[in-house]
């Protein structure tokens, strides 16, 4: 019986996180999923959201920001995503500005055509989960 | 012979430029560790991602997906070509331009259109030809993975709407800093190595079905081939680049020795010139 997961985070342009962690639980396509050790093997696409891991008891918040998708093999969890962001490492000021950016954005989208709509949809769902996340860790600082 | 002024104008000016081959070494051995650095660092996305869709194509039909189907008849081709935007590199552009000439000589029954990616490949091959669907050029030795995505989608988008029958990358393979090997790789339709290695059918749970995640992987998949074969060649570009400038900071070593030694020479000669017109005054006036 094992005690922790592996938790591998890596995106392409760099490996994030590689740490034994007690609980994920992560943004599926088809709902929040939890994984604890002895998880069963599973493939999930990932949608853009907020991705927690239990380290030591304590809580802490990666952005998924671009989706991607999660592996869960023989107590190792890895997690592929087009971008990432850890949560302390998010700074909530220019979260906000750029959230604040892509409303605009959106507001002068909102005659265009259905696919730039969906795609500046899209980057302010990333921006608002951003700025979700570095609020977490605004007491912390 | 050439003056003794003129050659020391000559040494100078072989030194300046050895001067500046020696800087352009320097800089692009920085630039390589950075570029290697990349490329290591997408290393692991890149085993797992490969290992995924290996893992997933042994439990899916093989025309489960419009982008695993081969065409029956492949009447147009598509070359993606990926050199670099700047020159004074050897061999390193003019290596992929050779691959993609001998690969359209070789498939002379197919139309083929291209994609250049980096400035060199179009100044080389969008004068011949070919027809040159989309170019990118520019971007300046660096490239973000939205940008590589870009392509991806642009090379899906033209297979997809059969204006291409096959899409090809042709890139330099980075081995080693001084090697790099030109290379045609075909990305689309896909061909999805089943893996044997992975025998133990573990009961994967596939949410959604195994069909639906395919189809969400391999965009990315394409797209990540495509990411990961510009930093490639990036990483190549300033390899080779080191290397001939390398070869040419020597090079002009060389030069400056071999006219040194002709200015000694010159020099040498002209003071001996000088004493003997001093002797055979003096001779003159004694007798």
């Amino acid at each position: 019986m094992a005690e922790t997961v592996r938790l591998e985070l890596v995106t392409p342009v760099r490996q994030i996180l590689s740490e034994d962690v007690d609980e994920v639980i992560a943004p599926g396509v088809e709902g929040d999923l939890g994984v604890l050790p002895d998880h069963a093997p599973l493939l999930t696409a990932l949608r853009v959201g907020e991705l927690a891991y239990r380290i030591k008891g304590k809580l802490e918040y990666v952005a998924i920001v671009g989706g991607g998708f999660l592996e869960v093999n023989n107590n190792r969890v890895i997690v592929l995503a087009d971008d990432a962001e850890l949560g302390h490492e998010i700074d909530l000021e220019e979260a906000v500005q750029r959230k604040l950016k892509a409303e605009a954005a959106l507001e002068r989208e909102r005659k265009a055509d259905e696919k730039t709509f969906k795609a500046v949809e899209i980057e302010l769902m990333k921006e608002l989960i951003r700025v979700q996340i570095a609020e977490k860790y605004k007491g912390a600082k | 012979m050439p003056g003794v002024m003129d050659i020391k104008r000559k040494i100078k000016s072989v030194k300046n430029t050895q001067k500046i081959t020696k800087a352009m070494k320097m800089v692009s051995a920085a630039r390589m560790r950075k570029a290697e650095e990349a490329m290591t660092n997408a290393r692991a996305y890149a085993n797992k991602i490969y290992e995924l869709v290996g893992g997933i194509a042994d439990r899916v039909e093989a025309d489960s997906h419009p982008l695993l189907v081969a065409r029956k008849e492949v009447k147009n081709v598509c070359l993606a070509i990926i050199t670099s935007d700047k020159g004074l590199c050897g061999a390193f552009n003019s290596n992929v331009v050779k691959k993609t000439l001998a690969f359209a000589r070789e498939n002379q029954d197919k139309n083929i259109k291209l994609i250049c990616i980096g400035k060199k490949s179009y100044d080389f091959l969008g004068k011949k030809e070919f027809e040159v669907l989309e170019k990118y050029v520019s971007f300046g030795g660096k490239i973000t993975y939205d940008e590589a995505n870009e392509i991806g989608d642009k090379l899906v988008a033209y297979f997809l709407s059969e204006d291409v029958d096959e899409v090809h990358i042709v890139h330099n393979e980075f081995k080693s800093t001084a090697f790099q090997v030109a290379k045609v790789t075909k990305v689309l339709p896909l061909v999805l190595e089943k893996q044997e290695a992975v025998a133990d059918t573990t009961d994967y749970i596939y949410e959604p079905q195994a069909e639906a995640l395919l189809k969400e992987i391999m965009p990315r998949y394409i797209n990540f081939t495509v990411f990961f074969s510009i930093l490639e060649s990036i990483a190549g570009e300033h390899g080779s680049r080191m290397v001939a400038m390398d070869n040419a900071a020597r090079n002009a070593g060389e030069v400056i020795t071999k006219l040194t030694l002709t200015f000694n020479k010159a020099r040498q000669s002209a003071i001996t010139n000088e004493i003997l017109d001093i002797v055979n005054g003096a001779e003159a006036l004694n007798g």
